[in-house]
């Protein structure tokens, strides 16, 4: 087990440096010199030269990264450019907001997802199983940000029940757990939780399917094992991978909630990278950008330990 | 059963067996499902193609003072946007774009990641290791957050959109190819052609490529429903496509202040890209089932 443990981890540190040097040339991709993000247009001649030598821009690429990654695992992102302050206290707020969001879509996701597909795999073929099917096709097929102006359209416009934006009354940036705020949250959520719910679904659906075909559920039915006595053991071995699944999807809601956010206005990482995206604000977007990824990085490795300790049949190398 | 057998050794003796594809495609037809899909899918290209010929309306011809009209306004069937065009004409203009921004990324990402996995499958050894580590880390970035990281540091535009893209489907398509690459390499028929003297790009080209091209091309046309939502959301954003093009994802975002107004004239372009979506995902599905690859 440790040794399995140690060597995942091995394999995620060329992964993790990968990552990084992505994110580091992200300014560098970007069109133009790196310091027109910093300084108006008119800047004259000797204030780019200082701000080039100020930024390190005049440094080759390698030391420039030496440099930055230095700095970053100091906890310093750099300074959002449209607001002065530093990017990882503007993260810090942002990201609280956008883990709250998707852990509870992806719990909702869950629930119903492995609800749905358990009953598909369970009555395969049945008029429940394609209904079933059906409701997950839709879930992976819908654009969910169009999803989230429709529900908005619903529940917001027409039958004016819950708030359409924000996430407390007036803009208020502080959350509490009342109703209030919990308002709020519900249609994001439930927005969100459509795409791990379809994914889910169609996982389980194939994995109680499959594991129903195997031998040993015919031997207990054969030992005269009723419905409930099979229905523990099926569950018993999907569980381990419908829950990596689910780790991995809340992993993708993390770094792809940019767009529910913007629908929202929900104040995340994504409207976060929303704000860096509309006013060019590299830092911000790079800061953003680099924890969401190495947040994923992280949960995968968890995701991949988790699971090969639930089931040590999975030891994926 | 005994008396059938002979019979049918007869029967595949004289006619010729109709071929693997033969049999995809009449597999294939027999699903309704996937037949519908197929139909739907088939309408909103040639309705891209045809646009101009079809709109009725001018798709970028505004007026201040019919802005925001409901559906079923004499005239403007579908309503008005937010500058007074018309919607049903806008709409079926926005296929093109749309479209083309899905489409392409998922095709182009078809032949570098294939080449990439094959290369990476067949060749094995430290050019696998360097490869697939590359493609690793691209695996490492949530699809969403790659595409818009990428777009995001190169700035709107249809090409940047694309190459966004392109990049975010590279990685998954190279992944597959490399896994069937690796499986097809150890069949024994493979080592055969090798003994027997062929080169290693023959044996590519004869031996391999038929037998993996199918399974990446089914998982590749799964990802093109991913690409549509992904393509028409970054023009949701404001990167990609720039107003004023008629694009699903841009008129969703520039209508997102009129759900006060006209809510359901505002939820049109997302219904498109959302009938667009589910039917590329299940013809993609009956694919799968009628080529009878296993996901």
């Amino acid at each position: 087990m440790l040794s399995y443990i140690l060597k995942r981890l091995a394999l995620t540190i060329p992964v993790a440096f990968g990552v990084s040097i992505v994110c580091f040339m992200l300014v560098h991709i970007a069109p133009g010199d790196p310091l027109t993000s910093v300084l108006p247009p008119d800047a004259s001649a000797q204030l780019q030269a200082e701000m080039r030598a100020l930024y390190g821009f005049d440094r080759p690429l390698p030391v420039q990264y030496g440099l930055w990654v230095m700095k970053t695992l100091q906890g310093d992102l750099g300074v959002s450019i449209a607001t002065g302050r530093p990017v990882a206290s503007e993260l810090g707020k942002a990201l609280g907001n956008t883990l709250m969001l998707a852990v509870l879509a992806t719990m909702i996701g869950f629930l119903f997802g492995s609800l749905f597909g358990f009953v598909a795999g369970y009555f395969r073929d049945s008029w429940i199983d394609r209904l079933a099917s059906f409701v997950s096709i839709i879930g992976v097929s819908v654009p969910h940000y169009w999803l989230g102006m429709v529900l908005v359209i619903i529940f917001s416009v027409q039958l004016n029940w819950l708030p359409a934006t924000g996430a407390g009354p007036g803009g208020s940036a502080e959350w509490a757990w009342d109703w209030v705020h919990i308002r709020h949250l519900i249609l994001p959520a439930v927005t969100m939780s459509v795409i791990p719910m379809g994914i889910i679904a169609r996982t389980v659906r194939a994995l109680v399917a499959e594991i129903l075909s195997q031998e040993f559920v015919s031997g207990l039915r054969a030992k005269g094992l009723l419905d409930f006595g099979v229905f523990r053991h099926v569950v018993k071995n999907a569980a381990p991978t419908a829950l990596a699944v689910m780790g991995l999807q809340l992993g993708y809601l993390l770094g792809g909630s940019i767009l529910i956010e913007t629908v929202f206005s929900w104040p995340g990482t994504g409207f976060l990278l929303g704000q860096a995206i509309f006013q060019r604000d590299l830092p911000l977007l790079q800061g953003t950008i680099l924890v969401l990824a190495m947040f994923f990085v992280a949960l995968n490795l968890v995701v991949d330990i988790m699971q090969s300790m639930l089931d040590p049949r999975v030891q994926r190398a | 059963m005994s008396a059938a057998a002979p019979a049918l050794i007869q029967i595949a003796a004289i006619e010729k067996s109709p071929g693997y594809w033969a049999g995809v495609i009449r597999r294939f037809r027999r699903d309704p499902v996937a037949m519908a899909a197929l139909v739907i899918m088939l309408a909103l290209v040639l309705m891209a193609i045809f646009a101009p010929l079809i709109a009725p309306a001018d798709p970028y011809r505004s007026s201040m003072i019919r802005r925001l009209r409901p559906i079923g306004t004499p005239g403007f069937p579908l309503g008005t946007d937010e500058l007074g065009r018309d919607m049903l004409s806008r709409l079926i203009h926005g296929g093109r774009l749309s479209l083309l921004m899905g489409v392409t990324p998922v095709f182009i990402a078809f032949f570098i990641g294939s080449a990439i996995g094959i290369t990476a499958g067949f060749v094995g050894g430290k050019v696998n290791t360097v490869l697939m580590r590359t493609i690793d880390v691209f695996f490492a970035f949530p699809s969403v957050l790659l595409a818009i990281a990428l777009s995001g540091a190169l700035g709107a535009g249809i090409f940047n959109g694309l190459l966004s893209l392109t990049i975010v489907f590279v990685p998954p398509i190279a992944r597959i190819a490399e896994s069937v690459t690796t499986a097809v390499r150890k069949i024994e028929y493979i080592e055969a052609a090798r003994a027997s003297g062929a080169s290693a790009f023959r044996i590519v080209r004869v031996h391999v490529l038929g037998n993996v091209i199918g399974p990446i091309f089914v998982y590749a046309t799964g990802l093109i429903s991913v690409s549509l939502i992904l393509a028409s959301g970054l023009s949701f954003l404001g990167l990609g496509v720039k107003p004023p093009e008629p694009e699903w994802g841009l008129m969703l975002n520039t209508l997102r202040n009129a759900i006060y107004v006209q809510p359901w004239v505002a939820a049109l372009p997302g219904l498109m890209i959302f009938i667009t979506s589910i039917s590329f995902n299940l013809l993609s599905d009956g694919l799968r089932s009628a080529m009878d690859i296993k996901a």
